[in-house]
């Protein structure tokens, strides 16, 4: 276990503990006034930046004194989750992030553990996913697109991250909802990053499916031309069409949220909740999931709870159709 | 020459009092670290991350860069001394450069390594300042297809380190074959000889093989010999850095490291282990001293692939600060903190940000610097770890490779399998079998398995593509001519010595 101590802000840590005892102090704060947020990945990646974020944003809004994360990584977050689920057991001040990549991993590794033995605290996070194709390619539009995969899917090699990701779940829905077997699909996974950026960039395959943030910065240089994107709604400053728009039925956000371990009280339950909701709607949050290029997706308790077992069966369904689960 | 304009401005910008202390901090801890196994740069960064909401953009990239930089050059000092990699582009190092150290020139293979590092980080940043555009051109232009030619010239080329008996030497590549194929199978996301363990749906971290077979296997060795044979400590011969000789020797060495350090650095999918391991196979094959190789330590073995790894350290900064692409673990951590300043790094980055970047390539430059003075007089207290005697000095290792090991993911598992491989290790040294080319079967058989796989799902099979590809048919050549050249050469060479005798009656 890496234990990650605030060293380096303990003298900012120390005065805003400070400001919080003598000020005003929500009721909650007195609970979790130190938080230990369980990351199941390594340093780095979107959970360890979201419990980060969240970290800086709640001391920033003096609601908590401090934070205490600890990342085990490996494997989609099947490493971490039975280390939540057994040793953490029951503690009522400590969050785990996760999110759509650990529901795929969990049904494709055939984990012993699974989300529903944790507790439901809240969504918070979106990445909405967008379809691109480089520059010089042929397909103007999502219809083209569409139109050359109808036609033979295994002439259009789409690049994306890791088998089994949200970016194949998203390519296994598209496929789906157009009428062409998942089976047939020519799908060309990268280690994720810039390695799926640079076969685009470099002309090797027909299109690419990430979140939009990986290509954000392509797209305004005109290297790549976005199709569309996966979100509900059409985005401000971003022109492009969502999918549902484009005549795909599909809708998909790579979300991000926190559960509280098994066994907690209801009064910690709720409290965790409304510590939660009160950091979501403050700007300093909203700044943090601007520069990130996250979209704001609450949603808490029993909805989020829904939510989950929903998109569990989705998951599986399409992880099922691709032949991975 | 605007880019000239561009870097005296960078300096102006490096040269700040506060930013140089960053510089500082950043390569001394970074030296730090790349002497620790275990504890890698992108861990490290990943961990100062905080760091970003408290001080300027250009402070901390400076840190960052300066421990980037500075891990390049510490990870080479515990593969000479103890044959304990602390990162995966060191790993060749150990392999003459562990010899030298133990016949008595264990400065000298520290001291190029330094001196090699400091000249091929400073062409590289200078590649990175004045090239970046095109070689970032050249990069872009290899596909899988490319990679998978690569991947074949390599396998080519690592003849050079399967030892003098082939058959083993192919057993140890093969078994490094399967030691990589651990894991998901990225392409399908089905796992492979997992065996229902979690833990290993990852794979096998390479430095925790590399550790066990070098450090772990050889302490097992010299255990079960201990009072077979003599234990000696080898006196430190001739100076403390290098002799003249040893200077003309590792010259040449640390241009060509740059040279085929960099581009493949730059490269989406290089990485900083194949040039290294080409860079090793070049100079073996040049060098006039083989016999040294894999008996008392060639210093070209050192030079050539230090200088690989520092050069490709540079070309890594090419695709992350012309395109935003991030091509390894440290830059996609270094990206990460780009945008918690609200930076998206990306295509225009080195005209919305010229300030950061510019001063980043200065302070570049300047770490270069302060590494080699840094460095350089810790080698005459690095070599004194020889001086210790030999139970103690393996016991040591033992503990070192064992805590840095634990350091990597603090999984109990990756323990069990460092002590499996470092009873593997063993055994291979008593039967006499290389262990050199597990490390390159395992790092190369995934990669070259993986590009395979993806060339032919976007050529929807059609073996065409590895020879309808300019750039792919020109490495295949390459390759081809790598394996068959030496056979013809050498039986010109025998038609030509063997002539004359044969010419019955004739003198």
């Amino acid at each position: 276990m890496l234990n990650r101590r605030r060293f380096l802000m303990s003298t900012a840590a120390a005065g805003a503990a400070g400001l919080a005892a003598s000020h005003f102090i929500p009721a909650f704060a007195q609970d979790a006034p130190q938080l230990q947020i369980f990351v199941p990945a390594a340093p780095g990646g979107g959970w360890d930046q979201t419990a980060r974020a969240m970290d800086q944003v709640l001391r920033s809004e003096k609601l908590i004194s401090g934070s205490q994360i600890t990342n085990v990584g490996g494997a989609g977050g099947t490493v971490g989750l039975p280390q939540f689920v057994n040793q953490w057991k029951g503690k009522g001040n400590a969050l785990m992030v996760a999110g759509m990549v650990m529901v795929g991993a969990i049904i494709a590794n055939k984990a012993a553990n699974d989300l529903t033995e944790v507790t439901p605290i809240a969504r918070l996070t979106g990445e909405f996913e967008a379809l691109v194709v480089p520059a010089a390619s042929p397909f103007k539009t999502a219809a083209d697109f569409v139109a050359a995969l109808k036609a033979d899917p295994t002439q259009v090699p789409v690049a994306g991250g890791s088998a089994g990701g949200s970016d194949h779940i998203l390519f296994g829905l598209i496929a789906k909802t157009v009428g062409v077997p998942a089976t047939n699909l020519s799908y060309v996974p990268f280690a994720g990053g810039g390695e799926a950026l640079s076969a685009l960039l470099g002309n090797q395959v027909a299109a690419g499916i990430s979140g939009y943030g990986e290509f954000a910065e392509q797209v305004k240089a005109g290297a790549l031309r976005l199709l569309a994107i996966s979100a509900d709604k059409r985005q401000e400053g971003i022109d492009a069409p969502t999918m549902k728009e484009a005549g795909i039925d599909v809708e998909l956000f790579n979300w991000r949220g926190v559960f509280a371990p098994p066994g907690v009280s209801d009064a910690d339950k709720a409290a965790m909740i409304k510590l939660i909701e009160t950091m979501a709607k403050s700007d300093a949050w909203a700044t943090e999931c601007k520069n990130r290029n996250w979209t704001q997706i609450l949603l808490t308790g029993d909805d989020y709870a829904k939510f989950v077992a929903e998109d569990t069966a989705r998951i599986g369904t399409i992880l099922k159709d691709l032949g991975l689960a | 020459m605007e880019t000239l304009g561009h870097l005296a401005h960078g300096f102006s910008v490096a040269f700040s009092p506060i930013n140089l202390i960053w510089c500082l901090v950043g390569t001394t801890l970074g030296t730090a670290i790349g002497v620790l196994p275990g504890l890698g740069p992108a861990l490290t960064i990943a961990l100062l991350l905080p760091i970003t909401y408290q001080v300027a953009p250009e402070a901390s990239f400076i840190l960052f860069a300066g421990i980037y930089y500075g891990a390049m050059y510490g990870g080479s000092t515990t593969s000479i001394l103890l044959n304990t990699p602390g990162e995966s582009a060191t790993i060749v190092t150990a392999l003459e450069g562990n010899r030298m150290a133990r016949s008595g020139r264990g400065g000298a293979a520290l001291a190029t390594s330094a001196i090699g590092s400091f000249v091929a980080g400073t062409l590289g940043t200078i590649g990175v300042a004045f090239l970046a555009p095109i070689v970032v051109k050249f990069a872009l232009a290899f596909g899988p297809a490319e990679y998978f030619s690569l991947m074949v010239l390599a396998f080519i080329t690592v003849s050079a380190v399967l030892g003098s008996s082939s058959v083993r030497g192919l057993t140890s590549l093969f078994a490094g074959f399967v030691v990589g194929m651990i894991g998901v199978d990225l392409q399908t996301g089905q796992p492979r000889f997992t065996f229902g363990m979690s833990e290993l749906l990852d794979g096998v971290d390479v430095i925790v093989v590399a550790v066990g077979l070098f450090a772990v296997g050889e302490t097992l060795y010299m255990a079960s010999r201990r009072y077979a044979g003599k234990d000696d400590i080898v006196p430190l011969k001739g100076s403390l850095y290098m002799t003249a000789a040893e200077w003309s020797r590792s010259w040449r060495p640390w241009l060509r490291g740059s040279l085929i350090g960099f581009p493949i650095g730059a490269m989406p999918a290089g990485g900083a282990e194949i040039p290294t391991f080409l860079s090793y196979a070049i100079e073996k094959k040049l060098s006039r001293h083989k016999d040294e190789f894999g008996t008392v330590g060639a210093i070209e073995g050192v030079a050539g692939p230090e200088a690989a790894n520092n050069a490709s350290a540079a070309g890594v900064l090419v695709p992350m600060l012309t395109l935003g692409l991030p091509t390894s673990a440290t830059a996609a951590i270094m990206l990460s903190a780009f945008q918690s300043y609200g930076i998206n790094p990306g295509p225009l980055l080195l005209t919305t940000q010229a300030d950061l970047v510019w001063g980043l390539i200065a302070s570049l430059f300047i770490a270069n610097v302060i590494l080699v003075v840094l460095n350089l007089p810790l080698i005459g207290l690095w070599v004194r770890l020889l001086k210790i005697p030999a139970p103690q000095l393996y016991a040591g290792i033992l503990v070192f490779a064992t805590v840095g090991t634990y350091g990597i993911s603090q999984s109990p598992i990756d323990l069990v399998i460092l002590y499996l491989l470092g009873a593997a290790g063993f055994l291979m040294r008593r039967f006499d079998f290389p262990t050199a080319p597990v490390i390159i079967g395992m790092i190369l058989g995934p990669l070259a398995e993986t590009q395979f796989r993806r060339a032919m799902t976007i050529s929807n099979g059609d073996w065409t593509v590895f020879y309808k590809h300019p750039l792919s048919l020109t490495l295949l050549t390459l390759a081809f001519i790598g394996l068959v050249g030496p056979h013809i050469w050498a039986y010109i060479e025998h038609r030509r010595m063997r002539g004359p005798e044969h010419v019955p009656g004739d003198a």
